[in-house]
């Protein structure tokens, strides 16, 4: 726990400095203009105090002055307005290469799920240096997942996913707090990140108690559910379905990210693939966050038809793409 | 339009004061004077619970584990919230210094439906009441902005009750601005056309746009929200495949013209204050009036800003962050044009002049921390933090409070026929002012550092600033005592007032203090321009 | 009654705060077209909602849709806008100063009010029979009973609302029928009428959206 009294936040992640970069820009130009405003308020005041010969000549209206200072702000504000949006267009576009961590907030714990198998409650432990993509939903209201010293946040929705990703840049503990109030127990959902040299996560990953990876769970499950029975043959198949563009009867495409599954799963008929009947029956209400995540994990292992979900080593073996925005 | 001679005897000290004093009299008043001081005591009341709540809050944030339950916490913000935005900061202005005022500077009688402005009164009241039940029976504990699935589905509170009273409530608004802007558009003094109106009436017209557009929409939100309290179904429940971000998407659009509506009234008030205290026209008359259209217009379209994390897409992120750097543009002329205003004035730092300079600082500190908070970027770390919390208490508290102890300043010698002691005026302003700064800018600290807001118990490392803000808010309590007190004082034992005590331009300064019933003897005929104190008397120093 | 604070001139009932009667007909005018605004946006939250989840959920809504009784329906929509002409012919009558015509045509059109309420409450409860409403045990039989329950919550929320406004509209005029029997308008002063008339018409258009928005999505008896 950080006990020391601290007026500006750690910085530990890929993104955090930049945040601060615009947060120092934001007060040198605030600052400027609210430190103009005061002087000229109090000098004003004092130079044009009242005095026994108190006249004043009829006020010269200025459309110059006027534009100038309708100008110069807005331009300013524009420079704020796409500094902003770079950084933000940025931090929800994660790499490709990240690895998913599953997140459920309900009241009042997070439930954190690597697909490797391993389990947390209110900790979340990942390797320095690597893109960390949270795939996250709630179990019962909203709540939101926020790290002060990654500077990221984002609302933890019931009945959709949502995604947050992150590079660490420190080792060390920092603070999780949940930023949406969500109840008696609000304050007291916290948690730790804790992040470690990248072998030591590995080693952390195995653990001492090897749990089931939500994968092979999932695969359990879409056999016991009576998947199996439809998909694969008159249902579209789902080797190498996740994060490939499908074809759907109405003409349009659309990218078969987790949101997708979610929602084919759920309300099926939502989006129809093309060719196909809409005749699959809603899983709505039968089935936990847990077990939706297992299935989902179990269909992104299907990459290769045949091959059981594979273990994605932390230590970087080759360079990861830059990034540039469009 | 012919002009009506006002033909009835006028006793020589009649004044809408002491026509009658009957409990009847008041209660059933038509008078838009009496029914601004029966709003000023509702108010009144209301602010000082909702302040209560906050003083509790803040005594238990002196320490990291807090001294008190967290429901009872939870539902102290919740109730703080709720009592200070509509109940408090919504009204303000606009039901009293724009109720009392507004038909004495356009040299009318009264507002266009007096029965109607009185029923907005009974109407607020009840809705209070409503909701001051719901507080009795327990409170509730979802905040005043009442997010879906939590407020619909998982509180245990009297959600019901609460929004019900809102609900009533808003009904006063709508009425209220209903009223305004059909009396600024056909009860105007023959020769006052819309450039010559004062930039209170100007800003007072554009709330009331809001309002009467705005209100409805919050309205029908909070029908839904009561509809799935009471039936247990609703279209908020993700169960149903229920969209929880679509009713954020509903309530904020109210409530982000809300604002608006809760700070422009207070940018007319310093308008006037500043013309008058600087001997001076507005600097940029035109530019303020319009500005005041252009927020109320723009206000309307920035509601996303709330919901950059909230689920929305980037596409409709990056829209709403572009459009609100654009609103905050006419506020910033308004600050520019103010202070050009005082330049080659004659100024005088008397009590109301106090609370407007003190409006303008504390209003532009919080307004550029707007432009922190429009920053996509930047948003994402801070929002749902402290520094959002003291981002809208720098422009409420700072911003719109001070405006109004300047308007109730300002027109108090109107109101009452009685001045108030001056300098126990300036000392107040001053403790206000240096109390409020130690109360909430160490949020700013806070909520940069992390810390989130609506928390009962917080992280060790955030007391040291905790403890400061408490400290100063102890000190913006004794502030806002001293004027109930004084302000009280003055009514018996004040020095009268005379019609004009501060030789301000105006109409409503050109009848008694305080004025008759029927505000004027003769219907006044306007011949120039809003704020023409270079053609007055020069006054005394 | 006049009490002591209007004036009862030629003309008609001068309020103390006009200075003649043009005035107060402006104010008022203005005052009803703002209130109708804002019942525009009271109306347009719930617009929002049901455009939002028809997106989403069309297949749904579709579903729903035809289980809602659209004969019944579409004799209602006929029943209300020949209500609203019958007040435009009352208005047009006040224009001239025939208000026993006022009367009638006003008391036609609160009659032809109330059979579309009772219509109306005939759908509700062949709708409650059916359990078709979403918080009396609800039961669908279709392939989307989630999404026909958010059909149905909205349907009931927004023609119960419309309803409401019904009742209003239909004190109203009957309080201007009988102010028009007792002759207190005339062709100088029917402002009320008017006014009244623009508010039957409002809710009438509010109908005009709500009809194609539930029952034309999946029109069949």
């Amino acid at each position: 726990m950080i006990a020391e009294f601290r007026l500006f936040p750690e910085s530990a992640s890929s993104i955090s400095s930049q945040v601060d970069h615009l947060f120092f820009y934001l007060v040198a130009v605030t600052g400027f203009f609210v430190l103009l405003i005061f002087v000229l308020i109090l000098y004003f005041a004092i130079r044009y105090r009242r005095t026994r010969a108190g006249t004043c000549p009829p006020v010269a209206s200025s459309n110059r002055l006027e534009l100038t200072w309708t100008v110069i702000p807005l331009m300013l504000a524009l420079t704020m307005f796409f500094w902003g949006a770079r950084l933000y267009v940025r931090m929800f576009d994660p790499p490709a290469d990240a690895m998913d961590v599953y997140v459920i907030g309900r009241q009042w714990m997070w439930k954190i799920q690597h697909p490797e198998g391993r389990r947390e409650i209110n900790e979340l432990h990942v390797p320095l240096g690597r893109p960390v993509k949270l795939i996250m939903s709630s179990q019962d209201v909203i709540h939101s997942f926020y790290v002060p010293a990654f500077r990221i946040k984002h609302d933890v929705i019931p009945g959709r996913y949502s995604v947050l990703w992150f590079e660490a840049t420190k080792l060390g503990t920092f603070d999780l707090f949940c930023a949406e109030y969500c109840g008696t127990n609000h304050s007291r959902m916290t948690g730790k990140v804790v992040v470690m040299p990248p072998a030591d996560y590995e080693a952390w990953l195995a653990g001492t108690v090897p749990d089931e990876s939500p994968a092979r769970a999932g695969a359990e499950l879409f056999r016991s559910l009576g998947c199996a029975t439809c998909h694969g043959q008159q249902a579209p198949t789902l080797a190498g379905l996740y994060n490939r563009q499908v074809q759907l009867a109405d003409g349009s495409t659309v990218l078969a990210d987790t949101n997708y599954l979610r929602e084919s799963i759920m309300d099926s008929t939502a989006k129809i693939v093309a060719g196909f009947a809409p005749v699959m029956p809603s899983y709505r209400g039968q089935l936990s966050e847990e077990q939706l995540i297992q299935l989902i994990e179990y269909i992104k292992s299907l990459q290769d038809a045949e091959q059981a979900p594979v273990h994605r080593p932390a230590i970087q073996t080759e360079p990861r793409p830059s990034r540039r925005l469009p | 339009m012919s002009v009506m001679p006002y033909t009835a005897e006028l006793h020589s000290h009649e004044t809408y004061l002491n026509r009658s004093y009957t409990l009847r009299s008041w209660l059933l008043t038509k008078d838009h004077k009496r029914i601004a001081i029966l709003y000023m005591g509702s108010i009144t009341l209301f602010f000082v619970l909702g302040g209560f709540a906050a003083l509790l809050m803040r005594i238990n944030l002196l320490v990291p584990a807090g001294f008190m339950a967290p429901d009872l916490y939870n539902k102290l913000f919740t109730m703080h919230g709720v009592i200070m935005v509509f109940f408090f900061l919504v009204p303000s202005v606009p039901v009293t210094a724009g109720n009392f005022v507004i038909p004495l500077m356009i040299g009318a009688r009264d507002l266009a439906f007096p029965r109607l402005n009185l029923a907005s009164w009974y109407i607020f009241v009840a809705g209070f009441l409503v909701t001051a039940c719901a507080l009795v029976a327990g409170g509730v504990d979802t905040g005043w902005t009442f997010y879906a699935p939590f407020s619909t589905g998982y509180s245990n509170t009297f959600v019901f009750l609460t929004v019900l009273g809102i609900f009533i409530s808003g009904f006063s608004s709508i009425l209220t601005g209903l009223n305004f802007i059909v009396t600024v558009h056909t009860m105007r003094a023959p020769g006052l056309t819309w450039f010559r109106l004062p930039l209170f009436i100007w800003s007072l017209y554009a709330t009331s746009i809001i309002l009467v557009l705005a209100t409805p929409v919050l309205a029908i939100t909070l029908v839904m929200v009561a509809f799935e309290r009471v039936t247990g179904v609703g279209i908020f429940n993700p169960a149903l495949g229920g969209d929880p971000v679509l009713f954020q998407h509903l309530f904020w659009f109210y409530s982000h013209p809300a604002v608006y509506i809760m700070i422009l009234p207070g940018m007319g008030v310093v308008s006037e204050i500043v013309a008058c205290f600087s001997r001076h026209c507005v600097f940029g008359y035109k530019f303020v009036a319009f500005a005041s259209l252009a927020i109320a217009l723009l206000g309307f379209l920035v509601w996303g800003h709330h919901m950059f994390v909230a689920g929305e897409s980037i596409y409709a992120a990056l829209v709403f962050s572009f459009l609100s750097y654009l609103v905050a543009i006419p506020s910033a002329i308004k600050v520019f044009n103010w202070t050009a205003t005082l330049y080659q004035g004659s100024i005088r730092l008397d009590t109301p002049m106090l609370y407007a300079l003190g409006f303008i600082g504390l209003f532009t500190m919080g307004g550029v921390t707007g432009l922190f908070v429009a920053a996509l970027g930047v948003d994402v770390h801070v929002h749902d933090t402290y520094f959002i919390v003291a981002h809208f208490h720098y422009i409420m508290v700072g911003g719109m409070v001070m405006g109004y102890l300047g308007a109730i300043h300002y027109w108090w010698p109107k109101m009452t026929g009685k001045m108030y002691p001056e300098w126990w005026g300036r000392f107040s302003a001053f403790t206000i002012f240096m109390g409020f700064h130690l109360t909430f800018f160490p949020q700013f600290v806070l909520g940069y550092l992390g810390m989130p807001r609506r928390y009962a118990t917080y992280d060790p490392q955030f007391q040291i600033l905790n403890v400061l803000s408490t400290a100063g808010a102890s000190i913006l309590g004794v502030g806002y005592v001293l004027p109930l007190c004084y302000l009280l004082w003055s009514f018996k034992y004040g020095r009268d007032a005379g019609p004009n005590p501060w030789g301000a331009t105006g109409l409503e300064w050109q009848t008694p203090s305080p004025p008759p019933t029927h505000n004027f003897e003769r219907t006044p005929v306007v011949t120039q321009g809003a704020y023409a104190y270079h053609e007055m008397e020069p006054a005394g120093a | 009654m006049p009490d002591e604070d209007t004036i009862l001139t030629r003309e008609g009932i001068l309020a103390e705060q006009f200075d003649d009667l043009a005035q107060q007909t402006e104010a008022g005018t203005l005052g009803m077209w703002i209130f109708l605004a804002t019942e525009l946006l009271l109306f347009g939250g719930l617009f929002t909602g049901y455009i939002s989840y028809r997106l989403a959920y069309f297949q749904g809504f579709h579903e729903a849709s035809g289980h809602l009784y659209f004969t019944l329906g579409s004799i209602n929509t006929a029943v209300l806008l020949t209500s609203s002409y019958f007040v435009a012919l009352a208005v047009h009558a006040a224009r001239q100063g025939r208000s026993r015509a006022v009367s009638g045509w006003l008391l036609g059109a609160a009659g032809l009010g109330a059979v579309f309420l009772a219509i109306k409450a005939t759908e509700y409860y062949l709708e409650y029979r059916e359990h078709l409403v979403p918080w009396m045990d609800f039961q669908f039989e279709g392939a989307y009973p989630a999404h026909a329950q958010l059909f149905f919550i909205f349907y009931f929320l927004m023609t119960g609302l419309h309803a409401v406004h019904m009742l209003v509209g239909m004190a109203l005029l009957l309080i201007m029928a009988l102010l028009a029997r007792l002759g207190r308008f005339s062709a100088e002063y029917h402002n009320p009428v008017e006014l009244t008339g623009l508010y039957w018409h409002f809710v009438d258009i509010v109908w005009v959206f709500l009809y194609p928005a539930f029952y034309l999505l999946n029109p069949h008896s």
